[in-house]
């Protein structure tokens, strides 16, 4: 067994090949537009996603504004309420976390945490980007079409996602949403192949897998993920626009619509739900596990202390990558379909609790006898483990059959997955800019505006979703426009969803703050330095900050040990650097 | 110290949330107990759970919160500690998912004695179709749907003919039997969804799909469609009457058949 801590000397291989040539650019076009540089693309990533995450927020705005003063906003008709929450669930899933995640962080964080000067296929790369960037086009364009955008839920389940009865379903809607999706998994393709290329071949001297932060570990892994799981949704995605402009019907069986026989038939609408969830479900743990990663590293840094368990964090890591992706029919349980199938995903499902039950035991084993920094990247951090850890444990509700049939497509399964997979990988992507925009900028975020956005964000998203399982419990449906009467509703019920729709409205505010954080800090933030948390990983100990093109100046870093040396007894500092040779630092306080 | 104090709080909150709101299932109103049960198990073991980890975290941010001079320890691994952990959390899930299992066994295992009746849904409204004398459902198809056969029962299927079809009606169930729910779509998914009787099950176009129960107290409950359905959804109402024996004989005998409807050439006459 090789020792996870391994100090100087030992692993180190002479290089075997000459430093990669990299492309130079050779106009400002060149270096800040069509870039090739992974982390100008990162922050063309990020600010992409961020900018129409806004618009997702404000959709939710709109729809609780509905759900908590039904009628009181002439302008959000049936209609319109379908459509906000379609594009809403899509935007956030899809066009926001998983592209923040990958394109985001993973473009910024891959090649710095493992030494590298770029990704391997800068080009691919680029291109990557301005897929994302089309797609996402291709679906704001839903607003502006005839008819607006689909209004099926994010789901698109067919055939009412065809239909006359769903807005979009007869225009444009439908045609667009799912050419963007079409667009997006081409795009993520060639962001996809790039990070997982240079996990495997781009690592610098002595940067062994087992020595990769697990932060890279989370990104790469969700990687690979997503690109096994993203051809289900691309071939679906296909297969419904040919049903809905060739005539075809995989998913159209024999349908009488308004009283009227619709001419093609025989297709199962069920095969659409297994390929859509068989993209689904590992797509939830494509946005948790760079979550996880993240937050392993957040907590060790600002814990100054080793994160517990590196080992049974990587294969926790892999293991419920690999289980992802036999648990898909746990979101079908109800679904119609063959019923002997809830033995076998109830089981896998509750199975996958365990290795997750294991990470969140090392974080907070982390946390245990460690010297804990409250600042805002390790504030974000313990708000993530309240939230993952409240919204892991309703899961339980959902994945055991039997108590998800009462359960299902109620307002319990919306405030389960906002917990789990909406709040608190937000929450991380909060902490990890806080964490990092002291390297992406050289600059410190404001302090007292991010205190101000971490309690309203984390309190105010707690009281928004712990009620609402009781709403589900109750037996409240989702995807209601408005309750109207109904009996076994009591009135107390629309007074906690009017209180939920104030939290709401205020816990968006807060956003507004932080993103003039964002704007504020790049001008008048705190200067940085090079290594501000102090923190062992490799992007921390660039010759620049903001790291310049390549990175790392003339020599690639070599490293000597693991990421996780913090308090090492012994050592003078409280960490010490990944490429750093012995426990003393180098006199000359240079990088070696 | 704050913030190990708000998560505290916290703590103390959901848990009084959770024993003191007037948010709770509604009373229940078939055999499913059992399913209300393993829900039960399963509050109570992740409650527990989450006011430990919780609590721990908060311990934590008390006792080692950085001070001047304070240095973490350096311990990267403890085997000992992450299989017990493991082991206990194993435990855990086979107590949840043991019940779950057992009933999930008994929930698609219907009774030999379970009569039939069918659901089917269109956009927006229910209708329901009962076995009459012969006790069995006549065949029936998408493609047989016509303005006067709604839900497109084969007319040349003898049994048929004393079917009794409910269209814009009130569906009528005895107390006490239990039924086995055929459910049928003509156009897109819907849901049979009345959560006093727990079970709900989607409805396909296309295929049939099913799901028992036995109603175990009498009243009248309301249908909900659970599966988005398009803009009217949430107007998908139906209502269900569940009745002694007696009473619901009555009312089935006042129903016309399908022979009878398909004769006088008229839709249905509204239910009471």
């Amino acid at each position: 067994m090789v020792d996870i801590r391994a100090g100087a000397g030992d692993m180190i291989n002479p290089a075997e090949v000459e430093d990669v040539e990299l492309y130079h650019p050779h106009s400002w076009w060149t270096k800040y537009v069509f870039s090739q540089d992974a982390k100008v693309i990162a922050i063309q990533y990020a600010s992409t996603a961020i900018a129409i995450g806004v618009v997702a927020m404000v959709l939710s705005w709109l729809m609780r504004l509905q759900l908590g003063f039904p009628g009181s906003f002439s302008f959000i008709d049936p209609e319109h309420y379908y459509q906000f929450i379609t594009m809403h669930g899509m935007i956030m899933v899809i066009y926001l976390l998983t592209a923040l995640f990958l394109g985001g962080f993973g473009n910024y964080l891959i090649p710095l945490m493992v030494g590298a000067r770029d990704m391997v296929f800068p080009y691919a790369n680029m291109l990557s980007y301005w897929l994302y960037l089309l797609a996402v086009l291709v679906l704001v364009a839903g607003f502006f079409a005839p008819g607006g955008p689909t209004g099926a839920g994010w789901t698109l389940y067919p055939p009412q996602v065809l239909l006359s009865g769903t807005p979009g379903g007869r225009d444009w809607g439908i045609i667009l949403m799912l050419s963007s999706l079409i667009l997006f998994i081409v795009g993520f393709t060639m962001g996809g192949l790039n990070y997982v290329v240079t996990v495997l071949q781009g690592r610098t001297r002595g940067m062994t897998l087992m020595r990769m932060p697990l932060t890279v570990w989370g990104i790469f892994t969700a990687t690979v993920m997503a690109l096994l799981a993203f051809p289900a949704l691309f071939v679906a995605c296909v297969m419904l626009l040919f049903d809905r402009l060739l005539g075809t019907s995989f998913f159209m069986p024999a349908i009488v619509e308004m009283g009227e026989q619709l001419k093609p038939g025989g297709g199962s609408p069920i095969l659409f739900q297994h390929l859509f969830w068989f993209f689904g479900h590992p797509e939830v743990y494509i946005v948790a596990l760079p979550a996880f990663g993240i937050v392993s590293d957040l907590i060790s840094t600002h814990a100054r202390k080793n994160i517990f368990g590196y080992r049974m964090m990587v294969w926790a890591i892999l293991i419920i990558g690999a289980l992802s992706f036999v648990v898909w029919a746990h979101h079908m349980y109800v679904s119609g379909m063959n019923p002997n199938f809830g033995f076998f995903f109830a089981t896998t499902t509750l199975i996958i609790a365990v290795p997750t039950a294991i990470k969140v035991y090392n974080w907070i084993l982390t946390l245990w006898r460690g010297d804990i920094h409250l600042t805002l990247p390790m504030l974000f951090a313990l708000a993530f483990i309240v939230t993952f850890v409240n919204g892991g444990l309703t899961g339980l509700f959902l994945g055991n059959v039997v108590v998800d049939v009462p359960l299902s497509d109620t307002m319990f399964v919306v405030a389960h997955f906002h917990m789990v997979m909406g709040v608190a990988p937000l929450l991380v992507i909060f902490g990890a800019i806080h964490h990092w925009y002291p390297k992406v900028t050289g600059r410190m975020l404001d302090e007292t505006i991010g205190k101000i956005h971490f309690w309203v964000t984390f309190l105010g998203t707690y009281a928004i979703f712990f009620p609402m399982h009781y709403l589900g419990l109750v037996g409240v449906p989702r995807r209601y426009y408005e309750l109207g009467e109904t009996v076994f509703i009591p009135p107390s019920v629309h007074t906690l969803n009017e209180f939920i729709t104030v939290a709401a409205l205020i816990v968006g505010a807060a956003q507004v703050l932080f993103l003039f954080s964002l704007v504020w800090s790049l001008f008048r933030g705190r200067p940085a330095g090079g290594n501000p948390w102090r923190a062992t990983t490799l992007e921390w100990q660039t010759p620049q900050t903001p790291p310049a093109h390549g990175n790392w100046g003339r020599d690639l870093p070599i490293v000597y040990r693991w990421p996780y040396d913090y308090s090492v007894p012994g050592a003078p500092e409280d960490f010490i650097p990944q490429n750093q040779p012995s426990l003393e630092p180098p006199m000359h306080g240079a990088v070696a | 110290m704050a913030v190990a104090l708000i998560l505290v709080l916290l703590v103390i909150a959901s848990v009084a949330f959770h024993l003191l709101s007037p948010w709770w299932w509604t009373p229940i109103a078939s055999n499913w107990q059992y399913i209300d049960n393993t829900t039960s198990i399963t509050f109570w073991i992740t409650g527990v759970v989450f006011v430990a980890v919780v609590c721990f975290v908060a311990y934590c941010l008390l006792r080692y919160r950085h001070r001047p001079g304070s240095r973490a320890a350096y311990e990267p691994e403890n085997r000992r500690l992450e299989m017990w952990l493991a082991g206990g959390t194993a435990l855990g899930v086979a107590a949840m998912l043991t019940p779950g299992l057992v009933v999930w066994k008994q929930f698609i295992t219907v009774p030999r004695d379970a009569s039939e009746i069918e659901v089917v849904g269109q956009q927006w409204q229910w209708s329901f179709r009962l076995p009459g004398a012969d006790g069995r459902l006549g065949r029936a198809d998408t493609r047989a749907v016509s303005a006067d056969n709604p839900l497109g029962v084969i007319k040349t299927d003898p049994a048929s003919l004393d079917d009794v079809v409910i269209n814009g009606g009130d569906l009528h169930l005895p107390v006490g039997k239990p039924v086995r729910v055929l459910l049928r779509s003509i156009d897109v998914l819907h849901d049979f969804f009345v959560p006093e009787f727990r079970a709900k099950m989607d409805m396909i176009p296309g295929s049939v799909t099913y799901f028992w129960f036995t109603p175990t107290r009498t009243g009248t409950f309301e249908i909900l469609c659970a599966e988005l359905c398009g803009v009217g959804h949430p107007q998908m109402r139906g209502t269900v009457v569940v009745e002694d024996e007696d009473a619901y004989r009555t009312w089935l005998q006042q129903q016309p058949t399908f022979a009878q409807m398909m004769a006088s050439g008229e839709q249905v006459q509204p239910a009471n």
